[in-house]
């Protein structure tokens, strides 16, 4: 028996150590915002914050989450209005909409990090983010837009 | 917003609570004529029939049947406001659900052919305006007053002189018993509210929380897993297999062998069902299998190629188009050209891997997953289970991409023969792995390209294309040149050069082949645009104004001109590579500048790309900004950064570590824009996609004096 914290809530999961967390989210909580790309750490489809750090599910042992706090898609914000997911809405940035958990759950740690990324730092930290429909001119202007939108907020 | 694909049964529930509705379509029994407009009262709902295209119930909400699958192109966006702009209802009253696979009540529904709206928009158009004027009618009767003096907005029938309105749900009873006119007045397009407005797409939402159910999403009660060991060699068989080691996993429950049909081939695997995709996939790994793979062992990327040039240098092929006397100028010509250009086999890789879930009953087949095509695979089933007509249910998911991959009949067929199989639902998940090992795959296609100039003017042109042909599955006659030897050469080019010929040399290998975006265009494109501009040099001309000598044409004068314009063509500086390239498929051209310079390091660098898209009759000008985006993206990594390679008749390729993929660094910063223009409405998804690769070549020949005729090409290496 592991425990896990899923958005806040506990999970006493029943399953093989070696399982990663990406299959206990979605198969055994039926949480299924977190995406299966290429179960290999390369893609991003799966990112999910671990103790608020950005990590691939695909690769990671549910062993190694036992008693910490997960954070996937379902749970950046109460109501879709993270900075984020606002500023996403706004530029349309989406298309088949398949990779855009793992760039957003990607990008909040980034916006937490450095409220305000350059262009550069846009690139190293989404770069481990594949999107297949090629939305990353919108991606990178939407974070900058969140960015803004952070800021005004932070200001008023 | 709905989101998933709704069951018949759930829908008819829904339509039952809200009583009387307007619903109209285009019904299709078999008794009327193909497309005919009618109405259906749907006061008594036990007996309706799923088939309408819009349905506006009692509370005035419009729902929409979108008969097509959305894959990131935008369709959920785009036909709803073409619908909101003639109903006169407002976008959040529209709701969307998904169609099942039925092509008598819909039509073609095959996502491809960038066809969701230009196949469609007329009939959409009419039908939404059909319905606002029944439903003028219907006020105007029931207030007793002209239908002249009433109007609709916003879900309201107004009557102008005393500012009295009735919501459409007050309205849909009586308008349904209405005979519809039979010809409606459509809006000009200057009078558009919506349509041609860049308004944000309704489906981002749900894909920024996780909401947006996909393929791999949907789960049923009782569901089991499955994955499946196929060959590695292309079109193996299984000679024997050991499963015992993967029943011992835990939570693996069966393992057998199947046989999965693709038109009229085989594939053999060996399935593992478990209750979790992990606990199937490690009872995968402890599989032993024995593979007969006699046939195939032979296939060597480096062959193909070396075969493809023989044929293009021996042989002349089969004509698809000749005019003048192309070969006589050419033996003439003191001033000529003779050239090979090569384009690689790519696999679709969309992000979602391939997955299906199926539950077969003696009775009925049911279907979910993220297929661009339901109609195929409803009669596919049908025929290859021998179920009767109308048992076989297809319901679509959002897919994560598409691309034409899921176009294919392959993975539905597979997951329905493995249900039968276990007798319970089941969802079939691919690995990446399986999805870039196992093909379908565009075809990596060769060309020769020879021409001559006199007096800085084409003389003649002569093109041959040698490559495997995409419906090779159903063996077609190659006694006839591919019909689409020609695609994404621009039309107009036809009647300025007199002396032209176009080719195929047919080329058998039996690797499988399907539709990749754009199709031929993506291969053809790179072929004859980058040899125009190796015509150009050939002439001393510019390469705009050389097209622009050979493409008279209005729209294609008025693009050209564009294009000039917005990237700043005449004020090129020196160190800076600019490249060009335009091409045309589903009835849309495309234009593309590109500008390349080098770095610091001395690399060369994309800084920007201009793309100029006449596409006639459009609705969302933001959408067709992403597909061209998407598509500049896509094309990227298929001239730059990958390719499938076939090894001893092994796939040299795994996963995105050995299949790599433009990332967020490699982002050119792109700029669309779009004709305006009276023409009718081509495809977008697609048509963004051809001319990126020979425009980039060009601008680093440009830059550099290096002529690219070989994709993929390393731009590190340049
Ligand atoms: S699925 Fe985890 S990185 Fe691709
Ligand atoms: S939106 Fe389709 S893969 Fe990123």
């Amino acid at each position: 028996m592991i425990t896990i914290t899923v958005n806040g809530q506990r999970h006493d999961i029943e399953a093989d150590p070696n399982m990663p967390l990406l299959w206990v989210i979605r198969d055994i909580l039926g949480l299924t915002g977190t995406k299966f790309g290429c179960g290999a750490a390369q893609c991003g489809a799966c990112t999910v914050h671990l103790n608020g750090e950005a990590v691939r599910s695909c690769v990671t042992k549910i062993n190694r989450a036992a008693g910490q706090n997960i954070v996937t898609i379902e749970g950046l914000s109460a109501n879709n209005n993270h900075p984020l997911q606002l500023a996403w809405n706004e530029m349309s940035v989406p298309q088949c909409g398949y990779c855009q958990s793992g760039q957003l759950m990607s990008a909040a740690v980034l916006l937490r990090e450095n409220p305000n990324p350059t262009d550069q730092d846009i690139d190293d930290a989404m770069s481990g983010n594949i999107c297949r429909c090629g939305t990353y001119q919108r991606v990178r202007a939407a974070i900058h837009k969140a960015a803004a939108m952070q800021t005004e907020g932070v200001k008023s | 917003m709905e989101t998933n694909a709704l069951s018949r049964r759930n829908f008819l529930r829904v339509s039952g609570i809200a009583g009387s509705a307007l619903c109209l379509g285009f019904y299709f029994p078999a008794n009327a004529k193909k497309g005919e407009l009618i109405t259906v009262n749907t006061a008594d709902l036990s007996g309706f029939e799923f088939n309408a295209w819009i349905r506006i119930d009692a509370n005035g909400k419009v729902t929409l049947t979108d008969h097509r699958a959305e894959m990131g192109q935008g369709s959920f966006q785009s036909v709803p406001q073409i619908i909101a702009e003639e109903l006169e209802v407002d976008l959040k009253d529209i709701n969307v659900v998904f169609a099942q696979g039925d092509p008598v009540k819909y039509g073609s529904q095959i996502t491809g052919g960038s066809s969701t709206i230009r196949g469609s928009y007329k009939k959409l158009l009419k039908l939404s305006a059909t319905a606002r004027e029944m439903l003028i009618t219907a006020a105007a009767n029931k207030w007793n007053v002209p239908a002249s003096e009433c109007y609709a907005g916003s879900g309201y029938v107004i009557h102008k002189p005393s500012g009295k309105k009735l919501h459409y749900g007050e309205l849909v009873a009586d308008a349904s018993k209405l005979t519809p006119p039979k010809e409606v007045k459509l809006k000009d397009a200057s009078a558009y509210k919506l349509i041609r407005k860049p308004l944000q797409r309704m489906d981002t939402p749900m894909k920024t929380n996780g909401e947006a159910i996909f393929g791999l999403d949907k789960k049923l009660p009782g569901m089991v897993y499955a994955v499946v060991e196929r060959s590695p060699r292309l079109r193996g068989k299984v000679k024997s297999f050991d499963g015992s080691a993967a029943l011992k996993v835990p939570g693996v429950k069966q393992v057998f062998k199947i046989q999965m049909m693709v038109f009229n081939t085989t594939r053999d695997g060996v399935v593992v069902i478990a209750n979790s995709t992990w606990a199937a996939m490690q009872g995968r790994k402890a599989l032993h299998v024995e593979w007969d793979e006699s046939g195939f062992e032979h296939v060597n990327t480096a062959d193909i190629y070396k075969a493809h040039e023989d044929l293009l240098k021996t042989k002349e092929g089969l004509s698809f188009k000749k005019q003048g006397d192309p070969d006589g100028i050419l033996n003439k010509a003191d001033k000529k050209i003779d050239v090979i250009y090569q384009t690689p086999y790519q696999a679709h890789a969309a992000m979602e891997p391939l997955n299906c879930i199926a539950h077969y009953q003696p009775d009925k087949i049911e279907i979910w997953g993220p297929i661009q095509a339901p109609d195929w695979v409803q009669g596919d089933i049908t025929s290859k289970f021998k179920m009767p007509k109308g048992k076989v249910i297809v319901n679509m998911t959002f897919l994560g991409g598409g691309f034409g991959r899921k176009a294919f009949l392959d993975y539905t067929h597979e997951a329905v023969a493995i249900s039968k199989e276990i007798g319970a639902p089941v969802q079939v998940v691919w690995t990446r792995e399986d999805d870039i090992k196992q093909g379908p795959y565009r075809a990596g296609i060769s060309y020769r390209g020879q021409g001559s100039v006199e007096n800085g003017e084409i003389s003649a042109l002569k093109f041959k294309m040698a490559g495997q042909n995409i419906d090779h599955w159903n063996g077609p006659s190659r006694d006839k040149a591919n019909n689409s030897t020609a695609e994404g050469f621009l039309k107009p080019y036809y009647d300025s050069i007199k002396n032209l010929s176009f080719a195929d040399v047919p080329y058998e290998m039996p690797l499988p082949n399907m539709w990749w975006r754009s199709v031929y265009a993506s291969t053809n494109g790179f072929a004859y645009e980058s040899f125009m501009n190796e015509m150009a040099v050939l002439a001393g001309k510019d390469q705009l104004d050389f097209r622009r000598q050979y493409l008279k044409d209005e729209r294609c004068q008025a693009l050209i001109s564009k294009m000039e314009e917005v990237s700043g063509w005449k004020s090129r500086k020196k160190n800076e590579g600019f490249g060009v390239a335009i091409t045309e498929c589903f009835e849309t051209t495309v234009g593309q500048v590109v500008k390349v310079s080098r770095n610091a390091a001395g690399k060369v660098k994309i800084d920007k790309v201009w793309a100029v898209m006449d596409c006639g009759w459009y609705v969302n000008p933001d959408i067709i900004t992403a597909q061209i985006e998407g598509s500049v993206v896509m094309a990227l990594g298929a001239a730059t950064i990958h390719e499938i390679t076939f090894k001893d008749g092994l796939v040299e390729q795994h996963n995105f570590y050995d299949y790599l993929m433009p990332r967020m660094s490699d982002m050119p910063l792109v700029e669309v824009h779009i004709m305006e223009n009276p023409a009718d409405a081509g495809g977008v998804g697609e048509p963004g996609l051809p001319p990126f690769a020979p425009a980039l070549t060009d601008a680093i020949y440009d830059l550099t004096g290096n002529r690219i005729r070989k994709l993929p090409f390393n731009m590190n290496a340049i």
